[in-house]
């Protein structure tokens, strides 16, 4: 895929630089220890992190908001503990997603965990049935408002992905 | 020694035997558990989606934990590093804290508690000498692989420096106090894929076959993990593993803390073992051939 120099956001750096988690960006000098250290890069070579960091330096905005791979990050932190210029990379992954997520575009997975949080304060919801097997196991019951996560989420405005990707 | 214990989403539920043995372990070893049902979740799920919104949920757990004037413990590797990456964020920046605070409704986190992962706490605060005293079934004979995960190292900034994320020796000696070898193997520090199992589950449990596929020269006698995510890409996907892979598992996969109640002398059926999903029928059977 040619770099079309007329597409190209030379702004979008800034905005990830500007983003929790995207500020050291770049610092990077590509030289690959990030790319060399993933474990999902050996499996599918759609997810490189030196490749993604190149594309927001050269302001490929579009390409990398809508792109598939961003949220293919397991966030096991190989990479960052060994860049040599401290860019963060699980975090800066982190800042594109939530920056993906403020134009559009999010991965569905997301939109049921947000939904899961905010009726029951955590992924799951503790069934009575789950409260029968913990008591015969000894284990005490938990029973989980749903509310206070929910609130948080109105605050931050993350709450609308709730509704979003269908509640029908 | 009294801990706040931070169950969050998964161990509740899907890891009813992690929390079984650990709070049998806790209690044979003096460590004392404050509960507190306003815990949430930690927060992890939603930094892809907000990090402030991930922020918030992290400094409320905190802040519940700060109240009772105690440490807040996890078992899940995920809470772990949320909540200690959070922590440290919010003791080093007072302003951002204050704007964190002013969104609590009320709750208020002044940065006095610390966080730590049980195995953490079991290396560290009870410590391998102690534990040592308390063995009366040592493991002899018996050989486990152990599976750091990468958020009980990671972010190591947010650790402390309580052990090395690239030559890590705090869970092969956890095992080594049971009586048990911990062996040392290749790639031991692959990512066990649970993050992107939503996103891309073929991805994911390749990632996970590649540790089996490692592991398979050793005669082992399961695989130990200290979270329930890498639980569930070992143990509970190990079939769809087997299936994609073609290859053949049947390895068992245990939590750190039911191998070590074993060494403590608590009888395995309190232990949680019939919930491990590979069924350790073999494990069992050279454990009472031992004792015997």
């Amino acid at each position: 895929m040619p770099v079309k120099l007329d597409k190209l956001d030379p702004e979008f750096k800034f905005r990830v630089a500007s983003t929790p988690g995207g500020e050291n960006v770049t610092r990077c000098f590509a030289c690959g220890t990030c790319t060399l250290s993933c474990p999902v890069r050996e499996i599918d070579e759609k997810f490189n992190p030196r490749r993604i960091i190149h594309m927001i330096l050269l302001g490929m905005k579009d390409e990398v908001l809508k792109s598939d791979f961003i949220w293919l990050c397991t966030a096991c932190y190989a990479c960052s503990e060994r860049c040599p210029q401290d860019v963060g990379i699980t975090d800066l992954m982190n800042a594109l997603k939530n920056i993906a997520v403020e134009e559009g575009y999010v991965h569905p997975s997301y939109i049921e965990q947000v939904k899961a949080l905010s009726q029951f304060d955590g992924l799951y919801e503790i069934s009575d049935y789950d409260n029968k097997k913990r008591e015969k196991l000894g284990l005490p019951r938990i029973e989980r408002k749903g509310v206070v996560l929910k609130s948080i989420m109105e605050k931050t405005g993350i709450i609308g992905l709730a509704q979003q990707g269908g509640q029908e | 020694m009294k801990y706040a214990l931070f169950l969050g989403c998964t161990v509740p539920v899907r890891g009813m035997n992690y929390e079984l043995s650990a709070r049998k372990v806790a209690e044979r070893v003096g460590l004392e558990f404050v509960e507190d049902e306003r815990f949430s979740c930690c927060g992890f799920p939603v930094k892809a989606v907000d990090v402030e919104t991930s922020l918030l949920m992290s400094a409320r757990n905190l802040a519940i934990a700060e109240e009772h004037g105690v440490h807040l413990c996890t078992l899940c590797s995920a809470c772990n590093s949320t909540l200690a990456e959070a922590n440290m964020i919010l003791k080093e920046d007072d302003e951002l804290r204050e704007i964190v605070n002013e969104q609590l409704d009320g709750m208020r986190y002044e940065g006095m508690i610390e966080v730590k992962h049980f195995a953490r706490i079991l290396y560290e605060d009870i410590g391998i000498e102690t534990l040592k005293d308390f063995i009366t079934n040592p493991l002899k004979g018996f050989a486990f692989a152990p599976h750091y995960g990468c958020h009980y190292l990671k972010p190591s900034e947010a650790y402390g420096g309580f052990d090395d994320p690239e030559d890590p020796k705090s869970l092969d000696e956890l095992i080594k106090v049971t009586g048990a070898d911990s062996i040392s193997y290749e790639e031991w520090d692959l990512c066990c894929g649970g993050g992107i199992l939503g996103i891309k589950e073929e991805v994911a449990l390749q990632m996970a076959g590649k540790k089996w596929k490692n592991l398979k020269k050793y005669q082992i006698d399961g695989m130990i993990t200290i979270c329930p995510f890498c639980s569930v890409m070992y143990e509970s996907n190990q079939k769809k593993v087997e299936k994609l892979e073609g290859m053949e598992i049947g390895v068992p996969v245990f939590y750190y803390p039911q191998i070590l109640g074993l060494a403590l002398g608590i009888p395995p059926d309190e232990l949680g073992f019939k919930l491990n999903r590979v069924r350790p029928t073999k494990f069992l059977e050279k454990l009472s051939s031992l004792v015997s």
